[in-house]
């Protein structure tokens, strides 16, 4: 059913279709929405079967929804930024156990400086934690990912993140196709998970193992987590079969044929960089784009086939290693033929500054003309970067820069040049 | 020609041989209905009060629930000691996650067997004081406040045991550990901290809350038993001597849990919906000296230079549980 909504909103729904047994809630813009429409649902009867808990922390949530899933329940939580580092600990022990939790993280900056805008530092902190990644461009594919984020974390007894940007989607009010309960029941069977706490039949969970078997057992997570690069797209297409649209999969290709330079990037911001590349599509440019759905397991040989024709790779990433640089373009890397020095980092949109499509088109000029830099700071204005190091030449101190920046910026609200 | 007197009663306590008890009023560590919940085997120390504690109370708890028990166990020496991979001294469905989070881990259980209806299903929470009432606490709150349908189980052995003997909120004053040591003018661990978390446990409202010791089985069988009556969070919280980290021969655990009740250090008492209920009354109030001199921990205060101050002020903190709690018998 077609239906104009929130983003938050249509993955709540999903979530809902999806039967969740147990669902943990602890407010983190912009991830709230999400949980507030689920407790709705859960309070008003029309999500029966589930228990709804209002936990006192994310570390809270996480652990709840361990305690549920490894009694056998269908676990759903939603997170963002500092929420996700907070249950840190807990991330890492769901996917240790093997314990088919579901996560929406709302993808927001990491402080400080305090920042509830949009950018990937705070699942990027995450990515070798044993979670299996998914990331949406669209409110619809954020949607649909839920839905085969059931169905992958039950087969695979493995956790599940599925990140949509913080803001541009959970916010964005847009059209999306909302499955029926029929139509998901048929696609996502009942949980029936391998191991259970049961009185019945009783198991101990989360022995202690020390160095003669430890390697081991994080070699099978490891290839456990492969598992899911095989079952993805053969997922995908029978998720096109069942509901009439791409969603999902492990990358979508836009543009790539004969294309030179291909850019890679993961979320929301493809729909701006798909746009950017139709206008140079259109002044004869060979330029395309890739974008990672899935992020882990990370799919190295897909994306190299993907990336074998290009000359030059511009990988557009919402997130900063501090002291290397990229992150998604150190995964990049490792699966593209052609020369590393030909993967270009481009970090944009940290703490939700906007990336505008003439910033991008001029980047990807550049690319093109081998004239980028290997580390480029979208829209940086050096101006203001130059005057801090200068004072810093000049007065040795400590502590935050924010401020002495905010002071030369002279207003608080970000600015798009 | 000599005789030996036959005694119903062991010396200094109110423990009655069990054989001459009614069968509903017999210790469940004496029938043969016993599970053996945590099984022989397992790693802990020579006279673990730990081990001891946890086994009465599952046990019990396995009991009053007729086998339909599963238990959620923080990181410590309990879930060292009984599940060095691959083998397990559990007989129970049990699992541990991490340190700081078995209060959410069991709600989270609490929460899967409502969904599934499986109300007979009933679950336990349990730790030691540092998982309890330090990295724990923010889960144990959310639990307490949320009412949610957990036992949670605190082996109270003062101090962080299993990282080497450092100092908790639960470390009684003036006793030594790793990091709080018999060095300086003020040695072992100040006065005026800590946390008294069976009061903390009664302030939420919650329906249950006991303390108990390992030397009164009965007792704290009754407190599980009780405990297991009542829907919602429940708190018991349970002194455990720990020969490691207090310094008493391993021998005497039973002996130190006996003598912290009897000096008035540990208040053993029980509590509905935060008020106290019942109390365990002490026969002969015994000065503290005789709990603080077989433990290693104390050694600062006797020697080389006595430290009288110190030991007042000990006893002061037991005078005062007593008159609080009224633990003494009236003549």
């Amino acid at each position: 059913m077609l239906k104009q909504i929130e983003g938050s909103r249509a993955v709540a729904e999903a979530v809902a279709l999806c039967r969740p047994e147990v669902i943990c809630a602890y407010p983190i813009s912009p991830q709230t929405h999400i949980v507030e429409a689920l407790g709705e649902l859960v309070k008003g009867g029309e999500l029966s079967s589930c228990e709804f808990i209002n936990v006192e922390s994310e570390f809270a949530a996480m652990s709840v929804a361990i305690g549920a899933a490894a009694a056998g329940a269908r676990s759903y939580t939603a997170t963002a930024s500092q929420g996700l580092l907070f249950m840190a600990e807990a991330v890492y022990n769901a996917a240790g156990l093997g314990l088919p939790i579901v996560m929406t993280v709302a993808n927001r900056a990491i402080g400080a400086p305090i920042n509830i805008w949009n950018d990937h530092t705070d699942v990027m902190s995450q990515r070798d934690c044993g979670w299996i990644l998914l990331f949406a461009e669209t409110n619809q594919e954020a949607l649909d990912l839920h839905i085969e984020a059931f169905r992958l974390a039950q087969a695979l007894s493995l956790p599940v993140m599925v990140c949509m940007d913080g803001f541009i989607l959970t916010h964005a009010y847009e059209r999306v196709d909302m499955p029926s309960q029929e139509q998901v029941d048929a696609f996502l069977p009942p949980f029936d998970p391998r191991q259970v706490l049961d009185p019945a039949r009783p198991v101990s969970m989360g022995a202690m193992v020390g160095p003669e078997a430890f390697m081991e057992v994080r070699y099978l997570e490891h290839v456990r987590q492969m598992r899911a690069l095989e079952l993805i797209p053969g997922w995908a297409e029978q998720f096109r079969d069942a509901f009439g649209r791409d969603s999902g999969g492990l990358l979508h290709a836009y543009r790539t044929e004969d294309a030179e330079t291909i850019v890679v990037a993961l979320g929301s911001v493809l729909g701006t960089i798909k746009d950017t590349v139709d206008e140079m599509r259109a002044r004869g440019e060979r330029i395309g784009v890739l974008g990672i759905t899935c992020f882990r397991p990370w799919p190295a040989n897909t994306v190299r086939d993907a990336l074998a024709g290009a000359k030059r790779i511009v990988v557009v990433e919402k997130s900063i290693a501090v002291g290397l640089g990229g992150i998604v373009s150190a995964n990049v890397r490792t699966s593209f033929a052609g020369h590393a020095d030909t993967v270009y980092t481009v970090v944009a949109g940290l703490g939700g500054r906007s990336i505008t499509r003439q910033s991008l088109a001029r980047v990807f000029a550049s690319a093109a003309a081998g004239t980028l830099p290997p580390l480029t700071f979208l829209d940086l204005d050096h101006g203001l970067v130059e005057r801090a190091l200068a004072r810093e030449r000049d007065t040795r101190h400590s502590g935050p820069v924010a401020e002495g920046l905010l002071r030369d910026v002279g207003l608080v609200a970000a600015r798009i040049s | 020609m000599s005789f030996q007197p036959i005694k119903f009663y062991q010396t200094g306590t109110f423990t009655v041989g069990n054989r001459l008890l009614p069968d509903n009023e017999r210790s469940v560590q004496s029938t043969v209905r016993r599970t053996n919940s945590l099984n022989s085997g397992h790693r802990a120390c020579q006279g673990c009060g730990e081990a001891l504690g946890a086994r009465y109370a599952i046990d019990a708890a396995m009991e009053a629930t007729e086998g339909q028990l599963i238990a959620a166990n923080a990181t410590g020496c309990l879930e060292v000691f009984s599940t060095p991979y691959p083998e397990t001294s559990w007989q129970i469905p049990w699992i541990h996650s991490l340190f700081g989070n078995t209060a959410a881990v069991a709600t989270g259980i609490a929460a899967a067997m409502r969904v599934k209806g499986r109300s007979e299903v009933r679950v336990v929470a349990q730790g030691g004081d540092g998982g309890t009432t330090d990295i724990g606490f923010g889960c144990l709150s959310g639990m307490f406040e949320r009412n949610d349908d957990v036992l949670y189980i605190c082996y109270d052995n003062g101090g962080y045991m299993n990282t080497g003997v450092q100092r908790s909120s639960a470390t009684p004053p003036a006793a030594r550990t790793a990091t709080t040591a018999a060095v300086g003018p003020t040695p072992g661990n100040v006065f005026g901290q800590g946390k008294d978390l069976p009061l903390i446990a009664m302030a939420h409202g919650i329906p249950y809350v006991a303390t108990a010791i390992v030397s009164e089985l009965r007792d704290l069988e009754a407190k599980v038993r009780r405990a297991m009556e009542f829907r919602g969070a429940r708190y018991l919280h349970i002194l455990v001597p720990c020969p490691l980290g207090w310094g008493h021969d391993s021998s005497l655990t039973i002996r130190m849990a006996r003598l912290a009740h009897e000096t008035g250090i540990f208040p053993v008492f029980e509590a509905e919906g935060g008020e106290v209920t019942g109390v365990s009354r002490i026969r002969r109030q015994v000065p503290v000296e005789e709990y603080l001199k077989p433990q290693k921990r104390y050694a600062h205060l006797f020697s080389p230079k006595p430290r009288e101050d110190v030991i007042r002020r000990i006893q002061e903190a037991a005078d005062r549980n007593i008159r609080k709690y009224r633990l003494l018998e009236e003549a």
